[in-house]
């Protein structure tokens, strides 16, 4: 009676492993070559290395993942009432809520272009969407 | 070794009042910037979450290393690999905190210190790991349910640590996209991960008040330890239902979720009895902290079940919504179960002419049920004004901030009395436990 429980047990437990390794596989193989990848943009990798490396997650969200300070940078530069020359001067000089990190002009440059990347990956917050009965949503992107 | 485990009880205390004092900082802050300027919120932040994440793997590790000493009636751990376990948490903890003064940053979600630390941190959990093999290799079979949900949480946070840390291969780190889905993969299993560790610690609790171990090894119980593996596998991508991935990973991920209505079913159709043996067991203080730990579950899962909805969450998603689900289980949940845990230690190895002072941590518990109700409710508040906007790009982030202010003012001095309640908890703990140290 024992061993037959530990063998259910022991099998839902690696049937459910499988399936979870099998899954990790998909999810790190999907959609290599759509926007978002900056393997060739040497200046989007030095901005991304440098939103790291500043924290700027502790205050700024990325699709609405991360600090609740700032505002989402996502499609900051296509914004049409601020933009690149906007987001540019902002990292340069600070706001009354943001410090000055004093980040010379070409890394200000590169976190620019990091976000131009970003922003071509997809919107957020999301501008409209449609609401399913059965409680999925489509985001009209 | 109970020396030891007295260490790991004693400075998880300390890493959990840090870590709320930081969070009451940068509460403040985020409403006055200018407020404590010489250390400003972006480094407030990640000291105040590190502290936290601190509290609960110390006081997790040191009461499975106490627990199942107890169980097992022999030292099954190896002393000098719990001691190293201990020395290198405390000193890469110390290092990164001091990192993160001096501006040192990772920047990553939870993680934020530099990647190079996090080789520190998975040397100590290998640590762990081991010697927790090492310890359950002889023990009694078949094992009650909580020691496979301390196998689960050991092992997986592991692999999902490592999984948190795969953006340093450009094949990760170079998609924009990729990276946010397979971080926040990791995040949502990892978070599972310790609550799996936590979780067995409350039913072995359970089982040793009642003094009833039929409760870890019920039929019940491993449903529920099953159901709760799969979401902690499937059921992470409420995090990412906007970022522009495969619609399977929402659809998967919204699917499972739904499966946790049974925790939700099983916990409000055991409410009564739950209620009755509260009030039964009103003067045990271990029993306290685990009812109010119960309620918690309860309000939490429900808020989880809900943004876990793709049409609720494209409202909720990016609002302090997010954060009150995040904090009322971290305070409700874990850290509740955590010093039902502490207290428990600390009362079986209490020296007799220095007892505890229990009305003190009962006015305590009292505090803190309070505080983390008016702050999560603060927190609901100002993420459903934010939510309200969905869709409205015309509103500027500076005025919805302003809309929320007084929420978050709200929030803010709820934080305080949480630090005061966990204060008063914690004071006689500590004072507790150094006696015994005195004794040896």
């Amino acid at each position: 009676m024992n061993i037959s429980g530990i063998l259910i047990k022991r099998s839902i437990f690696f049937s459910f492993l499988l399936l979870f390794i099998i899954y990790s596989a998909h999810i790190y193989t999907f959609n290599a070559a759509s926007p978002g990848n900056i393997s060739k943009n040497p200046d989007a990798q030095k901005g991304k290395q440098l939103f790291q490396e500043y924290n700027c997650a502790s205050c700024h969200q990325l699709y609405g993942l991360g600090g609740y300070m700032g505002p989402d940078l996502t499609n900051v530069v296509s914004n049409p009432s601020k933009g690149e020359k906007y987001a540019y001067a902002v990292i340069r000089s600070g706001t009354q809520k943001m410090p000055n990190f004093n980040l010379s002009d070409a890394e200000a440059n590169c976190l620019v272009a990091y976000l131009k990347e970003v922003d071509r990956t997809g919107f957020s917050p999301v501008p409209a969407f449609t609401v399913h009965l059965n409680g999925d949503v489509n985001y009209d992107q | 070794m109970n020396t030891l485990i007295k260490y790991f009880i004693g400075i998880s205390l300390v890493a959990l009042l840090g870590g709320v004092l930081f969070g009451c900082f940068s509460a403040f802050q985020f409403l006055y910037p200018a407020f404590f300027s010489s250390v400003p919120f972006f480094k407030t932040r990640p000291l105040h979450v590190s502290s936290v994440v601190g509290w609960i793997f110390l006081a997790s590790a040191g009461s499975i290393y106490y627990f199942i000493g107890q169980e097992n009636k022999t030292s099954s751990f190896s002393v000098s690999l719990t001691r190293l376990h201990l020395f290198m948490f405390i000193s890469g903890g110390f290092i990164i905190l001091i990192s993160y003064l001096f501006g040192y940053f990772g920047g990553r979600e939870y993680w934020e210190f530099n990647p190079i630390f996090s080789l520190m941190i998975l040397c100590t959990w290998l640590f762990f790991l081991l010697n927790f093999f090492h310890a359950i290799k002889g023990s009694d079979r078949p094992w009650p349910v909580y020691y496979w949900m301390w196998c689960t949480g050991v092992v997986f946070f592991m692999i999902t640590f490592i999984e948190a840390n795969l953006w340093m291969v450009p094949y990760f780190g170079d998609h924009i996209i990729r990276d946010l889905t397979v971080q926040w993969k990791a995040y949502g299993a990892l978070v599972g991960s310790w609550n799996m560790l936590v979780y067995g610690i409350a039913i072995y609790l359970l089982t040793k008040i009642k003094n009833d171990p039929s409760i870890a090894k019920s039929k019940l119980a491993f449903a529920m330890y099953f159901l709760g593996f799969f979401n902690l596998l499937f059921g992470w991508a409420h995090h990412i239902y906007v970022v522009p991935c495969p619609k399977y990973i929402r659809v998967i991920s919204y699917a499972v979720s739904m499966t946790e209505l049974l925790i939700l079913f099983k916990l409000i159709w055991s409410a009564r009895p739950t209620i009755q043996e509260g009030r039964n067991q009103k003067n045990n203080l271990v029993y306290n902290f685990l009812f109010s730990s119960d309620i918690w579950v309860l309000l939490n899962l429900f808020l989880a079940l809900l943004i876990s909805i793709p049409a609720i969450n494209v409202y909720t998603h990016g609002t302090h919504i997010t954060v009150a689900h995040a904090m009322g289980s971290t305070i409700g949940i874990n850290t509740f179960i955590l010093l039902a845990s502490v207290c428990y230690i600390t009362l079986k190895n209490q020296v007799p002419e220095n007892p505890l002072r229990v009305s003190a941590i009962k006015k305590g518990v009292r505090g803190l049920n309070i505080s983390l109700g008016v702050f999560w409710v603060c927190l609901i508040g100002a993420g459903v004004k934010k939510g309200m906007h969905t869709g409205d790009p015309s509103v500027l982030h500076q005025a919805i901030l302003e809309e929320i202010s007084p929420f978050l003012l709200g929030f803010a001095l709820a934080g305080t009395g949480i630090l005061a309640s966990l204060l008063a908890i914690s004071l006689p703990l500590l004072r507790s436990l150094l006696k015994q140290l005195r004794h040896g």
